[in-house]
């Protein structure tokens, strides 16, 4: 082993996907037992990044990167993970990689088991030898204690809380005897905050033991706590290093969501007219129980005519609001619109108390891709308002009205400009943008009062931005909507919306003035901000 | 020749080689000693009788409950409309009439609980649908033999009691509708054209259906159950809506069918109607929750069609009797057939 230089040197690495630049020029060293703290926002590059490092198919498949790693001072190029892990690489995933029938002792030893000889081995090789079960036990719970957790070695993986399992799939990567370098991918985002503690106290301790690590967290106050070096990605590019000890939280804040604190000052909003601050939505103590995006305890004010925004990032929870108070899931608390207390849980009464979602997900929710646009655009202004319908044998038979389901079809298509043949065209042959561009049409004709928005720019090109926005703009100012938008382009936000509350974990962290500084909404993301 | 590529397009190669087929069929059948006015009028008439079957499995698809293999169910709530009116010894048109509306009758109430049991078991319809059909007829096996009919006409002449497996309504309602404003057009083919107007007034039904505001959220649920969620549509209650729909048509279907064979089909009769109906929907071009009244048509023609022509055809040109066998083999071949189509425009997506 060579004992001089760092152990792992990432020199000028690009990567593009099909054009695109997700990695520009990253370059970077870590010394043996130095920990490593990688920051940025969601689609950084922070996970192409590790993908690249761990030699995994989506990079080779997709012609590979440019740029060279030296691991050890050797240059390396892992054209799979298993090699990776052979030369003493050690990756904790966010997802967890465990089999939920197995103990914690035959998950961390899967497939490195001491084993025994019997005579099948003769016949079959060395895959029927017997296990070592009490070899297994030993070096278990020396893994296990490797990172001082209490972990019950013998307990099944799938009756354990996520805080275990996390720690079981630590002690796996620990388990192995040339662990040189450890990758963890968000590891404290499913702990609590004690078992947080111990596991960043156990980082410091392998660290002292000579292993590098890279850790990728949001949470910036663990990487100030812990790591020695921080590395600050934003669009591809690395544009911050430093030594944690000589660097802020505000300076790596400001670096994470990127661009400078100064706003443009084109903002329409500026000085919104908020002489009568009636409020149109109150909600308290909402819960939502939406996958991946759950809601805890959240309580805010919409105020009537305001554009809202809901910003934080990916799986903290955001797309849980509106999709839990319009009724697409489980959800409870007390939800008032314009004063009256909304029965959750059910679309249709949302959409009778005339609120109206464009959801964030187009294709399963948002459209029907068999069907034409005119069908797409006034269906539920159809069924909920009974609008584009002609009465006949006094109200007994509503037949589709096909002339002004035309007539309002076109004029959004021109309004928006939607790209397509006609107004009977299905709308799976249209583009990404076009396709959000009916949904806003859909809620618009709806003509709501309260408009919920949910990544209403996610998946779609520039053009087709601009105008979603300023439809968006032009709707509220016109015709006075309430518009609450969810959106994980924080800055996009800030261009539109007069007040911005940030989620995390659940909750809500804070809610800023939309000019506030970046600095401000950047620490509310990382879970350092003080709240409001 | 842009305009043939595009017509082909939208018509599909599967139905234009069908059609072919059909077509060369005709053309052989002068050669196989084979009557054309015959086939031509054996192949109307069986397009009339199984028409409102085959129609009977557009609402389901649309609603998204998938093929309606519960076929069975609705045949059986006709079974009952015409025991029943027969036993009240209803005849004529007002007896097919009130057969239609006890049908009616008897079909929602099936149909309402068929349309519960589906919403339960949402993403495996057609398996279940398959065996509600399958043993809905074994039941009712039982409830013939049971149920207490007078009329001497339907029950068995020796124990006097019990339904028998095959009952004429000749004297009832036979022919009533084929004959209404028929004409002959040849010595051995009579246009039925009462049937066909019939065929095509419930066709005409369920378009208009379908352009209503009920028609509309049901399309919907088919083709986006999310999306219809979200738009305030009760989608287990439209689906139970149609349902109840299919099993109507189903129970009007016999009826209509019957009128024409001649004879009320009891015990295993309904047993496999379900098949040539969802053989005759693919044919026609309709996908698992996408189905159209031209679907409908055009596909009832080409199944029924060929069902007609290829035994008759071949056992003339074999000079074998093997009608059953090649109607097995041309039926079933024709549902595989289709249903590897299906699957494989699902892949497409």
């Amino acid at each position: 082993m060579t004992t001089s230089g760092p152990l792992l040197q990432v020199e000028g690495v690009s990567k593009d996907f099909f054009g695109t630049n997700v990695l520009s020029d990253i370059n970077f060293n870590l010394e043996k037992g130095e920990i490593l703290g990688l920051v940025g926002e969601n689609g950084a590059g922070k996970s192409t990044l590790m993908n690249i490092l761990f030699g995994m198919k989506v990079i080779s498949s997709t012609g590979g990167y440019s740029g060279q790693i030296l691991f050890e001072g050797k240059q390396t190029s892992f054209k799979n993970p298993l090699e990776a892990l052979n030369s003493g690489i050690g990756m904790v995933h966010q997802e967890f990689s465990l089999i939920p029938g197995l103990t914690a002792t035959e998950n961390i030893l899967l497939n490195s088991e001491p084993t025994r000889y019997n005579f099948l081995t003769e016949l079959f090789g060395p895959r029927l030898s017997t296990l070592d079960r009490y070899e297994m036990q030993i070096r278990a719970i020396a893994a296990i204690n490797k990172l001082g957790f209490r972990l019950d070695q013998d307990m099944l993986v799938s009756q354990m809380p996520v805080g275990h399992k996390q720690f079981t799939e630590i002690s796996r990567e620990l388990d192995r005897k040339n662990i040189k370098l450890l990758v963890l991918d968000e590891p404290t985002a499913v702990l609590t905050e004690s078992e947080a503690q111990i596991l960043l106290k156990s980082l410091k301790t392998l660290a002292s033991d000579g292993i590098g690590i890279i850790i990728i967290s949001h949470r910036l106050s663990e990487i100030m706590d812990i790591t020695d070096k921080v590395v600050v990605l934003c669009d591809g590019k690395i544009i911050h290093t430093s030594k944690t000890s000589d660097t802020t939280v505000d300076k790596i804040a400001e670096c994470m969501v990127g661009r400078s604190g100064v706003l443009e000052s084109s903002k329409a909003h500026a000085q919104k007219e908020q002489a009568q601050k009636e409020i149109i939505l109150k909600v308290e103590n909402l819960w939502v129980d939406m996958p991946g995006e759950h809601i805890e305890d959240v309580s805010f004010d919409v105020i009537r005519g305001e554009i809202f925004g809901i910003g934080g990032l990916a799986g903290q929870g955001k797309l849980g609001i509106p999709n839990g108070i319009m009724g697409y899931f489980e959800s409870g608390g007390n939800v008032y619109f314009s004063g009256k207390k909304c029965n959750l849980g059910n679309p249709r009464e949302a959409l009778d108390q005339e609120m109206a979602f464009v959801s964030e997900d187009r294709k399963g929710v948002g459209l029907l891709l068999d069907e034409p646009i005119d069908w797409n655009i006034v269906f539920t202004a159809m069924q909920t308002k009974d609008q584009f319908l002609k009465s006949y044998l006094w109200g007994l038979i509503k037949w589709r009205d096909s002339k002004a389901m035309s007539k309002v079809s076109k004029q959004y298509i021109n309004e928006l400009e939607i790209k397509c043949l006609n107004e009977w065209q299905h709308v799976r042959q249209l583009s990404g943008g076009n396709q959000q561009k009916i949904c806003l049409a859909k809620a618009f004709v709806l003509d709501p009062k309260l408009l919920f928005v949910s990544e209403p720019t996610r998946g779609i090109d520039v053009g087709a931005k601009s105008i979603v926005l300023d439809t968006l703009r032009k709707i509220n100012k016109q015709k006075g909507t309430t518009i609450i938008m969810v959106s994980s382009e924080l800055e996009e936000m800030r261009g539109i919306c007069d007040r911005i509350a940030i989620v995390d974990k659940g909750k809500i962290a804070g809610i800023l003035p939309a000019d506030s500084s970046s600095i401000s909404f950047g620490k509310l993301m990382a879970g350092v901000g003080e709240t409001l | 020749m842009k305009h043939i590529q595009n017509f082909i397009i939208d018509f599909g190669w599967a139905r234009i080689i069908i059609g072919l087929f059909l077509l060369s069929l005709f053309i052989l059948a002068p050669v196989a000693d084979v009557r054309i006015d015959t086939s031509i009028s054996d192949t109307v008439a069986r397009f009339g009788m199984a028409c409102v079957l085959v129609l009977a499995m557009v609402p389901m698809i649309q609603s998204g409950c998938g093929l309606n293999f519960g076929l069975p169910l609705g045949i059986i709530a006709g079974l009952l409309g015409a025991t029943c009116t027969m036993e009240l010894e209803l005849k004529g048109l007002i007896g097919l009439s009130f057969a239609m509306l006890i049908t009616t009758v008897f079909g929602t109430i099936f149909g309402f609980f068929y349309g519960k049991l589906l919403n339960k078991v949402k993403g495996s319809e057609m398996m279940i649908a398959t065996y509600v059909g399958f043993s809905s007829v074994a039941f009712m096996c039982m409830m013939w033999l049971l149920l207490p009919f007078k009329n001497p006409k339907m029950i068995w002449g020796y124990g006097g009691s019990g339904l028998r497996t095959t009952i004429t309504v000749e004297g009832y309602w036979l022919h009533v509708l084929n004959n209404f404003l028929s004409f002959r057009v040849s010595e051995s083919f009579v246009f039925p054209t009462g049937m066909i107007l019939f065929v095509l007034f419930m066709c005409l039904l369920i378009w208009g259906f379908f352009h209503t505001k009920l028609g509309s959220a049901l399309t919907a649920v088919g083709s986006n159950p999310d999306f219809a969620k979200a738009s305030g549509v009760d989608i287990d209650k439209m689906r139970v809506i149609s349902v109840i729909l299919s099993t109507v048509l189903g129970g009007i279907g016999i009826l209509v069918y019957q009128q024409s064979f001649g004879f009320i089909q009891l015990y295993m009769g309904p047993f496999y109607m379900a098949f040539p109906a969802v053989a005759a929907i693919l044919i026609g071009g309709a996908s698992i929750n996408k189905a159209t009244i031209t679907n409908v048509i055009v596909g009832t023609f080409l199944f029924q069609g060929i069902l007609t022509m290829t035994p008759s055809v071949m056992n003339s040109l074999i000079h074998t009797d093997m009608s059953e066998v090649i109607r097995i083999i041309v039926s079933n071949g024709m549902i595989i057939y289709a249903m590897t189509r299906v699957n494989k425009a699902r892949q497409k997506k």
